[in-house]
């Protein structure tokens, strides 16, 4: 198993309450120590003098589109994106094609993954048989070969005692609930946020209350069932306030926001360019206010990406032809601290709690930490590096981002899984 | 060299320009059209995605009395019933050499979206339910043949403004000059950003009340085919939003009564109305050829 020493690093690891610039040495694909000054004679160095020193970071929802959509992406090439992005764990959601709705394509992915991919991949199942909303999937037996979470995101399950049902089986095994909260009917039809710039295009809008009545749903079937429910890619404010409402409450809430929502609104919509085009989509700059104050808050827990990718055929259509999402993975660092850190809206800690502990907590998953013994997984990056993020060189199969071209500061520099360099800028 | 879009990003004088040489290829009263040749030899594409008679007969008229050479192409026959996507469709008819094409398609931000990727002009006869900017220049010349002056006229705009690109254009070509204009119709089909288009624009929900003190009464054709969405009682729309011979006296005794067509009589529009003296919606067909070949005209020479 591989070896290294990562030195001089400001190594932050929230989960410990550390702090300083220290050096990080992996044996044997775990944690050996961090500490000043180590030696290890004969094992391959690091230099990160002047860079920050992270856990891995895990980003907890993602689309590989393996099995099923190959053309868009692979659990390979989905898994470089995420190391060029700073990444060294992701949860590939069931929307594939058989959807991962049991063990046998959970092992399959699980399998793919231990092969080809060059991060972690922690699969997430569906809550029902072919995210069709009605039978519940083989929860216990996806559990028992290797999901983490349940989820049937972009095909929200919309009967509420199907959901009830679910957070109640899925408590017994100790998975949380992960809920694309929209409700179909609100959203029927829809192509971007309803608003001005909906009624402005003569593009049917999607509001913030079909977001809204499914959080207030789940949270009080929470309550009941117990569970652990979490809301993914969070975007409407009065969804941020009733996740503020339910911690509060003492029940078991958590939601993740994308990089995307926490930096353009609606108004930022190059007009019928289909790289804008996601869901949830994208909102009134009120909302994406409300979710930047959400992290300040803790109402909100993690940053996900929501990583998308669809063939650029898919996307070269009249906006309402084309499919929903956008690719995220090689530019979520780089936002966040353009949006949260170089602000002074939070500071670095949070900043990376967003990224490993508390997902790493909301999954129950053993990573996130760079404490003795744990995996050797670090993210190595840069507060100050220039940048431009160039689409047309992303090692995601898929070409459909917003943010083409766009400058930044700061962002992944390298990329360490179990001790080994997977991707480097350098 | 840029097509015709909308009339969003039109600037009033371009569209005065538009407006004035549209009055040039008016024929004199009781004439009828005289064959130009200020187009002769460019060749026009006519693509049709979604069924019209007025728009497409008008633009091919107004291309053959300019002397120009228009094919027209409906979907249904063309290789979009094939699977072929649009850029691929329109990228064929490009690499044809037409000077220009004249598209409707029923989706919002479809030219605009190709115009990204083309370079030959497009003009724009329809998208989904953004914009008919052709419609709202014949609207207006309309309006100017009668008399009105667009600044402070008061127009009223009824019915389903929310899936009308009728009305957007209208709004945006109105609010440039200055008019006072009024939305109306059902709450779910009056949503309150409408506001947020232009300046000048007040909401209302009743109809009466929208029509008081009106130089201009414009209907709007009710969406037959998106009654499954619910958006209102069916059975009582003609009573609240059908425009009646007792409307009228609310309005200023020399109110111009319009309609983009087709119109259904008894549905959003009574049949004395249609028929009145105050309608001028024969105007505005008569008026969609002489406007045509102002843009025709101004896209293949500028």
């Amino acid at each position: 198993m591989a070896s290294l020493l990562i030195k001089n690093g400001r190594v932050i690891d929230p989960a410990n309450g550390f702090d300083q610039v220290a050096d990080v040495w992996i044996e044997d694909g775990v944690i050996k120590g961090v500490g000043v000054g180590i030696t290890s004679a004969g094992t391959q160095t690091f230099d990160a003098t002047g860079m920050i020193v992270a856990p891995g970071f895990i980003d907890m929802h993602v689309h590989l589109r393996e099995p099923g959509f190959e053309h868009a992406e692979t659990i390979e090439s989905g898994a470089r994106a995420a190391a060029a992005g700073g990444f060294t764990s992701i949860c590939p959601m069931p929307n594939t094609a058989p959807v991962n709705d049991n063990a046998t394509v959970t092992s399959y992915i699980i399998d793919k993954a231990r092969q080809h991919a060059v991060v972690n991949v922690f699969p997430i199942g569906a809550i029902t048989k072919g995210s069709a909303g009605e039978e519940l999937a083989s929860i216990g037996s996806m559990k028992n070969a290797g999901v983490v979470a349940i989820s049937d995101d972009g095909r929200p399950v919309m009967n509420a005692r199907v959901m009830r049902r679910a957070m109640e089986f899925a408590r017994s095994f100790n998975l949380p609930v992960i809920d694309h909260c929209e409700d179909l009917h609100l959203s029927a039809g829809g192509d971007m946020h309803e608003g001005a710039t909906s009624v402005r295009l003569g593009l049917r809008g999607i509001p913030g209350c079909s977001e809204d009545v499914m959080v207030a749903r789940d949270i009080l079937l929470a309550e009941v069932t117990g569970a652990r429910f979490h809301v993914a890619h969070i975007s409407a404010r009065h969804s941020v306030e009733m996740v503020a409402f339910a911690k509060r409450r003492g029940l078991a809430v958590t939601a993740e926001v994308t990089p995307h929502h926490l930096t353009l609104a609606d108004t930022d919509i190059e007009p019928y360019d289909s790289n804008f085009k996601m869901k949830p989509p994208l909102r009134s700059s009120l909302d994406v206010n409300s979710v930047v104050e959400g992290i300040v808050s803790g109402a909100i827990d993690a940053i996900a990406t929501d990583h998308a990718p669809h063939a650029g055929s898919d996307k070269m259509q009249e906006f309402e032809k084309c499919p929903f999402g956008i690719l995220g993975l090689e530019t979520a660092l780089a936002i966040a601290l353009e949006r949260l850190y170089h602000n002074g809206k939070i500071g670095l800690r949070k900043l990376i709690e967003l990224f490993t502990v508390n997902p790493a907590r909301i999954l129950g998953i053993e990573r996130g930490t760079l404490r003795q013994g744990a995996a050797g997984d670090v993210t190595i990056f840069s507060l100050e590096r220039d940048w431009v993020y160039d689409v047309n060189k992303s090692f995601s199969k898929s070409r459909n981002s917003p943010f083409d071209l766009t400058a930044y500061r700061g962002g992944p520099v390298a990329t360490v899984v179990a001790g080994k360099i997977v991707w480097s800028c350098l | 060299m840029t097509g015709l879009l909308g009339i969003e990003n039109l600037t009033r004088v371009e569209i005065e320009a538009i407006l004035d040489r549209a009055r040039d290829f008016q024929p004199p009263e009781g004439e009828g059209f005289r064959r130009l040749d200020l187009l002769k030899g460019r060749t026009l594409v006519n693509l049709f995605f979604e069924a019209s008679t007025r728009t497409r007969t008008s633009f091919e008229l107004a291309a053959k009395r300019l002397g120009a050479d228009a094919i027209s192409i409906a979907a249904q026959s063309s290789s979009v019933s094939k699977g072929e996507s649009l850029v691929d469709t329109l990228n064929t008819l490009a690499a044809m050499r037409p000077d220009a094409i004249i598209m409707r398609h029923s989706a919002s931000g479809a030219p605009h979206f190709l115009q990204r990727h083309l370079a030959i002009p497009i003009i724009n006869a329809g998208d989904g339910t953004h914009e008919h900017p052709t419609q709202a220049l014949l609207d207006a010349r309309t309006i100017l043949d009668r008399g009105a002056k667009l600044e402070g006229l008061k127009v009223v705009i009824i019915g389903d403004i929310a899936h009308s690109r009728v009305a957007r254009s209208n709004i945006y070509l109105l609010a440039k000059f200055g008019a006072q204009i009024v939305l109306c119709g059902p709450a779910s089909l009056l949503p309150k950003e409408l506001q947020e288009l232009a300046p000048g624009i007040t909401l209302t929900t009743n109809m009466t009340e929208a029509i008081q003190d009106a130089g201009v009464i414009m209907m709007l054709r009710v969406q037959l085919e998106r009654q499954h969405e619910a958006n209102f009682p069916a059975a009582e729309y003609f009573q609240f939003y059908g425009l009646r011979l007792d409307h009228l006296k609310h309005a200023r005794p020399d109110v111009i009564v319009m309609h983009p067509g087709p119109i259904n009589r008894g549905r959003e529009i009574s049949s004395e109305v249609a028929d009145s003296q105050r309608s001028a919606i024969l105007n505005q067909v008569e008026n969609g050829i002489s406007v045509r070949m102002a843009v025709l005209e101004k896209v293949l020479t500028q």
